[in-house]
C-alpha cells in the first residue's frame, strides 16, 4: 500500500515551484501535468480509503502530541475529489485563457496566476486532511493569502478594493477562530479533534469558545449578514479564479464548521444554536437570490447566487442536530440525510458553479462585456457555453437528473421527517428565485442578436472546460451511490439506526 | 483573583478593544494595527497557557502555536500593507471605497 498521504499535498507545492522556476511559456504545461498528478494521488487516497476505511498518517513518523497527524475519511476523500476535478478543468481553462506570449511589464496577472493557484490547491489539501485545530487554522490562513493575491493581481482600483475588503475580512476570521482555539485548549488541552470529541465538557468557556470559532468561520464562508465582501471579489478575478473562489475557497470553512460541530463538539452544542444558524441560512437563500435576480451583470448575478447557495449548507446544523421527540441513544434518519444532503450540496454546487463562472468567463472574453442585457444571440455563437450555463443553471435550481437534485432532495426529506416543515418551504422557495435568475439569463442568451456581431475567437479548451464540469453535475446526480457510500465511512451519523 | 485569569481577562479585553477599532476606524492603517493587535490578543492567551500548564518547563505546544502564530500574523501584514499602498497609489484614498465610487 502507498501513502498517498504526502503526494497529494506535495505534488501541487512541487508544482508551483516549477511554475515559479521555469520560464512562463512552460506554465500551462506544467499546471497541467500538476493536476493530472493530483488527481491521481486523490484517486489512489480515494481508493485506500474505499478498501480500508479511515486513513491515519503521521508526518515524519512522530505522533500526537509531539508531531502532526493528517486523517482522511468519506468526507475529507471527497473534499479532495471535488477540488480535484474541479482543479482540472480550472487548469484546462486557464491553458486557454491566459494566452501565451502576451508580454506585458512586470509580474503579469499570468505569470503568477499558475503559482498561486496551484499554492492554494495545496492549501485546500492539506485543509481537508489535517485533523487538529491548529493545523486548520495555518492552513486556512494560507488559502486566504493565496486566494486574496490570485484577486490583487489583476490590478485596477475594483480588484485591489475587493481583495483588500476579502483580506481584512479573513484576517478577522482567522483571530477570532484562533482565539477560540486557545480556549479550548487552556480547557482541554488539546488541538486534536477527535481527542477532543471524547474530552470535551459544556463549560461556559468551551461554549465560549465555539462561539468564537463558529463566528471566525461563518465569516469567512460569507453567510449572511457576514457575505459583504464575497459578490465583490468573487467578480473582480479573472474567470479561473472566480471559479475556484466560488466553487472550492468557501467550501473550506464549511467543511471545517462541519467537522467541528459533528465529530468534535456534537453532544456540547444546543440544537437553538443550529437553529440560529439555519435562520441565517435561510435568509441567505432568500436575499442572495433576490439580489441576483436584480443584477445586470452576469458575473455579478453568478456571485449572488453563490450567497444564495451557501445558505443551504447551513441548513445542514438545524436538519441535523434535530432532536428525538421521544429521546433515545438512535441517530435519527433525518440527521443522517441532513448531513449527507449538505455535503452532496456542497459538492454539487462546486461543480456547477465552476462550470458557471468559467461560462461566464468565456461570455467576458468573447464579447469583452458581461452585460446581462446585451447577451442576445450567444446561444448560436456559442452554443456550448451556453449549454454549459444551462445545465449548471439546472444543478442549481435542484431539477433532476443533476447533483443538486440528489441534494434537495435529501434536505427536503430531513426537514419532512424531522418535522421541520419550514425549511422545506425555503428550499423550494430557493430553487424557484434560481430558476428565475437562470431563465432571466438564459432568456437573453437564446434570443436572435446581430448577424455581424464581432466575437473575439475563443480557445476551444476554454468552452470544453466548462461544458465538461457541466456534464460532472449531471454525473453526480445519474451515479450518486458511490459518493454518498463514501460519507458513511468514518462519518458522525450512520443509516439505519433509527426511526 | 488568579494571575491566570488575570492574564485572560486582559486579552479578552484587548481582543474587544482592537474588534472595536477595527469597525469604527475607516483608515486601513489603523484596521490592520487593530488586527495585529487582536493577534497580540490570542498570543497573550496562549502565552498564559503555556505559563499555567507549566511543570518543570512551561507547555512548548502553546508556545508552537504563537510562534507560527506570528508568522501568519507579520506575513498577512505585510501583504496588507502592500495591498494599501497600491490602494493609495491608484486611487489615492487611505480608507477602502464604496462600490459605487469605483463605477
Amino acid at each position: 500500500m502507498t501513502d498517498f498521504f504526502g503526494w497529494v499535498i506535495l505534488i501541487p507545492l512541487i508544482g508551483a515551484a516549477l511554475t515559479i522556476l521555469l520560464g512562463n511559456r512552460l506554465d500551462p504545461l506544467v499546471g497541467l501535468a500538476t493536476s493530472v498528478l493530483t488527481l491521481g494521488a486523490v484517486f489512489g487516497l480515494a481508493l485506500n480509503v474505499w478498501d480500508l476505511g479511515e486513513q491515519r498518517y503521521a508526518i515524519g513518523g512522530w505522533i500526537v502530541p509531539l508531531g502532526i497527524n493528517l486523517y482522511a475519511d468519506g468526507l475529507s476523500v471527497l473534499m479532495l475529489l471535488m477540488t480535484a476535478v474541479v482543479g482540472l478543468f480550472v487548469s484546462l481553462y486557464s491553458a486557454g485563457y491566459f494566452e501565451p506570449g502576451s508580454d506585458r511589464e512586470g509580474w503579469t496577472e499570468k505569470e503568477a496566476f499558475w503559482p498561486l493557484w496551484l499554492f492554494l490547491w495545496a492549501a485546500l489539501n492539506a485543509l481537508f486532511l489535517s485533523a487538529d485545530l491548529f493545523n486548520l487554522y495555518v492552513t486556512l490562513e494560507l488559502l486566504s493569502l493565496s486566494a486574496v493575491a490570485l484577486i490583487v493581481v489583476a490590478g485596477g482600483a475594483r480588484a485591489l478594493t475587493a481583495g483588500m475588503r476579502y483580506l481584512l475580512a479573513a484576517f478577522l476570521g482567522s483571530l477570532t477562530y484562533l482565539f477560540g482555539v486557545a480556549f479550548i485548549y487552556a480547557s482541554f488541552g488539546t488541538l486534536d479533534l477527535f481527542n477532543l470529541a471524547e474530552n470535551i465538557e459544556g463549560t461556559s468557556v468551551a461554549l465560549t469558545a465555539i462561539g468564537l470559532m463558529t463566528v471566525g468561520l461563518v465569516l469567512k464562508t460569507a453567510l449572511f449578514p457576514l457575505h459583504f465582501w464575497l459578490p465583490q471579489a468573487h467578480t473582480s478575478a479573472p474567470a479561473p479564479v472566480s471559479a475556484v473562489l466560488s466553487a472550492l475557497v468557501v467550501k473550506a470553512s464549511f467543511y471545517m464548521l462541519v467537522r467541528l460541530w459533528f465529530e468534535a463538539f456534537p453532544q456540547t452544542i444546543d440544537p437553538s444554536a443550529g437553529q440560529f444558524l439555519g435562520i441565517l441560512g435561510a435568509a441567505a437563500i432568500v436575499w442572495g437570490a433576490v439580489q441576483a435576480i436584480g443584477q445586470r451583470r452576469l458575473k455579478l448575478l453568478i456571485a449572488y447566487s453563490t450567497v444564495s447557495q451557501i445558505g443551504y449548507l447551513f441548513l445542514v446544523m438545524p436538519l441535523a442536530l434535530a432532536p428525538l421527540v421521544d429521546p433515545g441513544s438512535l441517530t435519527p434518519t433525518w440527521s443522517f440525510d441532513a448531513w449527507r444532503g449538505g455535503i452532496y450540496h456542497a459538492l454539487s454546487h462546486a461543480l456547477a458553479k465552476a462550470s458557471m463562472f468559467l461560462a461566464a468567463g468565456t461570455v467576458l472574453y468573447a464579447l469583452g462585456h458581461d452585460r446581462i442585457a446585451d447577451l442576445r444571440g450567444l446561444a448560436e455563437r456559442l452554443p456550448m457555453t451556453t449549454l454549459a450555463f444551462a445545465i449548471s443553471g439546472i444543478s442549481l435550481m435542484g431539477l433532476p437528473p443533476t447533483g443538486g437534485f440528489v441534494a434537495k432532495w435529501l434536505l427536503l426529506r430531513a426537514s419532512i421527517s424531522s418535522g421541520q416543515w419550514w425549511w422545506a418551504a425555503v428550499i423550494v422557495l430557493g430553487s424557484l428565485l434560481a430558476a428565475t435568475y437562470v431563465v432571466l439569463v438564459l432568456r437573453q442568451m437564446v434570443q436572435r442578436g446581430d448577424e455581424d456581431l464581432e466575437l473575439r475567437p475563443v480557445p476551444k479548451v476554454m468552452e470544453v472546460a466548462a461544458i465538461g464540469l457541466a456534464v460532472c453535475s449531471l454525473v453526480l446526480g445519474l451515479r450518486a451511490i458511490e459518493p454518498l457510500e463514501f460519507l458513511e465511512i468514518g462519518g458522525p451519523f450512520l443509516p439505519g439506526t433509527g426511526e | 483573583m488568579s494571575q491566570f485569569t488575570l492574564y485572560a481577562l486582559a486579552s479578552a479585553g484587548l481582543f474587544v478593544l482592537s474588534l472595536y477599532s477595527f469597525i469604527t476606524y475607516a483608515h486601513l492603517l489603523r484596521k490592520i494595527l487593530a488586527l495585529n493587535i487582536m493577534s497580540s490578543a490570542v498570543f497573550l492567551l496562549l502565552i498564559n497557557v503555556a505559563l499555567r500548564n507549566r511543570g518543570e518547563y512551561p507547555d512548548p505546544v502553546p508556545q508552537a502555536m504563537v510562534l507560527t502564530g506570528i508568522v501568519v500574523a507579520v506575513s498577512t501584514t505585510a501583504f496588507a500593507l502592500a495591498i494599501a499602498r497600491r490602494i493609495y497609489s491608484s486611487i489615492g484614498t487611505t480608507s477602502l471605497p464604496n462600490e459605487e465610487d469605483l463605477e
